[in-house]
């Protein structure tokens, strides 16, 4: 744990990586505190302000109500990482175990859970999250709903590939023969030795998640104003591109900065932790 | 079939067939093979791969059992108690327990994610489920220098990934010996170890077996190995048992033609180039030979 620590501050590149995310989540965090307009996270109306291009005190400008746009990105960190943690709780969990049942019992019960996997896996993610968020409302969990909807069968093909190759390894079969449990194999043996894939795709997902859910309530199908979302502020955004480009760029700004450092942070464990893709 | 007490035979294996169901019907991979150990006693299966050495240490330990293609007929006896006969709750009991298994590639049979002790106090807990860590140590210990490992302390501690193939080998035999198994299966192994910690292994092997009085499967293609580990040889060939008799005397004096071809399979080191076999030849399929005194109990010896 120290050597990865170390490993991931000395390369240039995973070390942004680590700044980017420990700024977005101590962001989201203690946005109480670094926001200069809490307030601004709800629905409050600040005409003598409305519009305004970045500069003191709004660092990156107002909204059309003159909501300062800084805090506002603050507080929609915060739903984003929330999402994904909540989304990512919930899909791996289910992913990997159907995965590791799929991969080590084999026969009818691959055959089942891998079709049902796949009948998942072959709707295009979007529409499939889109299609749950037309059915459903569009509040935030529905939008975790829609979003682990689509994103655990990536858990399960991941781990049943895995499986399946673990399975053909000595000590699986010296601890069926020495009589474990089926349970046992599957959790205590083949599960530990999935860990590192597991752990890397998980922290290269929390960056698409928050880009999934950004996109879903880009769409008008995520969280619902007046709660600041990126993916809604840069679809309101975008209507006054180019002259109030404050108001789509930043938001955007954000959106990548979450992404890239969570792909620079996955990539370099993936690395230490000496997983293929 | 009974036998007094002391002589019943660790293990008696009597006319097993296993087929596997495929889609095109059944396929027979065993013909039929009788084998026997008796207490103690350290017996060699020889053959080619696919011979179907392997599947018989899978039958005996019940795994290809539960397979759901497989179909296993025969008298499967382990120490007098029809194996076939048994609860699937009692022949799990009987796994870890009264018989054990080693494999070819010591590192791949230890999980790389656990250290030594936990895996060996895994394996302690099979004989003894009440057994706490601070005992599982010292017993551990205890049997890792009794494979001659010098540092047992050092190696509880480590991951198998940063022992030697060979200190992990011994680890294995330390573990398959732990619960003092009455019959030991040993499929190939070493195999994967260069020649040199083979042979030491081995010998290890072999002296903790006579001392511990364990009955052992030898699964081998080495003939060398065999030769100077087992006391009895079977010959098996494409699902049969085709020569039987003594290490001493199938050695010196080989008298199926398989036999012989395997026998001259082997490249001299005087030289000579390596040896030409036939693949198939009919005269493979020629009756079993057993050789004096070497009977199955209970058939005509």
């Amino acid at each position: 744990m120290k050597r990865t620590a170390a490993i991931l501050i000395a390369n240039p590149l995973s070390a942004f990586g680590v700044l980017l995310i420990a700024a977005v989540v101590l962001g989201a965090v203690f946005a109480d505190f670094i926001a200069p307009f809490p307030e601004h996270r709800g629905a409050v109306v600040d005409f003598a302000n409305f519009n305004r291009a970045p500069g003191w005190p709004y660092i990156f400008g107002t909204d059309l109500v003159g909501r300062d746009l800084f805090s506002r990105i603050l507080y929609a960190y915060r739903i984003s990482l929330l999402l994904g943690v909540v989304v990512l709780a919930i899909a791996v969990p289910i992913g990997v175990t159907i995965g590791l049942f799929a991969g080590y019992l084999g026969g009818w019960a691959e055959y089942v859970l891998m079709r049902i996997t796949d009948v998942f896996l072959s709707i295009p993610p979007l529409v499939l999250a889109m299609s749950m968020m037309g059915l459903l409302e569009p509040t935030l969990t529905n939008g975790m709903l829609a979003v682990t909807a689509m994103w655990w069968p990536w858990y399960t093909r991941l781990v049943y590939n895995l499986t399946r190759g673990e399975k053909e390894e000595g000590y699986v079969l010296a601890a069926e023969i020495i009589g474990a449990s089926r349970l046992h194999v599957i959790f205590r043996e083949i599960l530990p030795n999935c860990v590192p894939s597991i752990l890397t795709k998980m922290t290269l997902d929390l960056g698409f998640v928050i880009l999934i859910a950004s996109s879903l309530s880009f769409l008008g199908l995520g969280v619902q104003p007046p709660t600041p979302d990126l993916g809604s502020m840069v679809a309101d955004g975008a209507k006054y591109l180019p002259d109030s480009w404050w108001l789509t760029v930043f938001p955007g700004l954000a959106i990548l900065v979450a992404v890239f450092g969570f792909n620079l942070l996955g990539d370099a464990l993936r690395e230490i932790l000496g997983v293929d893709q | 079939m009974t036998f007094p007490k002391a002589a019943i035979p660790t293990l008696r294996i009597d006319d097993l067939h296993l087929s596997f169901r495929t889609y095109t019907g059944l396929i027979e991979v065993l013909h039929g093979i009788s084998l026997h150990i008796r207490r103690g006693e350290r017996v060699a299966l020889v053959g080619e791969s696919g011979s179907g050495k392997s599947v018989t240490a899978r039958i005996i330990l019940g795994l290809l059992q539960m397979t759901r293609s497989a179909r296993v007929d025969g008298l499967l006896e382990f120490e007098g108690r029809n194996l076939s006969k048994l609860s699937a709750a009692e022949r799990h009991r009987l796994r870890g327990t009264r018989m054990s298994m080693i494999f070819q590639d010591p590192t791949s049979s230890l999980n790389p994610v656990y250290p030594v002790i936990t895996q060996f106090h895994e394996v302690l807990k099979r004989g003894e489920p009440a057994i706490n860590v601070e005992v599982a140590r010292e017993r551990a210990s205890a049997l890792l220098a009794e494979v001659f490992i010098p540092d047992p302390q050092r190696v509880l501690d480590s991951y198998p990934f940063q022992l030697s193939g060979g200190m992990n080998q011994r680890v294995m035999i330390a573990m398959a010996l732990a619960n003092e198994p009455a019959l030991l299966i040993a499929d190939e192994p070493g195999t994967a170890l260069d020649v040199t910690v083979q042979a030491q292994t081995l010998h290890l092997m072999r002296d903790l077996v006579v001392k511990h009085h364990t009955a052992v499967l030898f699964i081998s293609h080495n003939l060398g190995v065999v030769r100077e580990f087992a006391d009895r040889v079977y010959v098996i060939y494409k699902g049969r048992i085709v020569e039987h008799g003594t290490a001493a005397g199938l050695f010196d004096d080989p008298r199926h033609p398989y036999t012989r071809a395997l026998l001259d399979a082997i490249p001299r080191i005087t030289g000579g180039g390596i040896p030409e076999i036939r693949d198939a030849a009919e005269e493979y399929f020629a009756p079993m030979v057993v050789h004096e005194g070497c009977g199955e109990p209970g058939g005509a010896a």
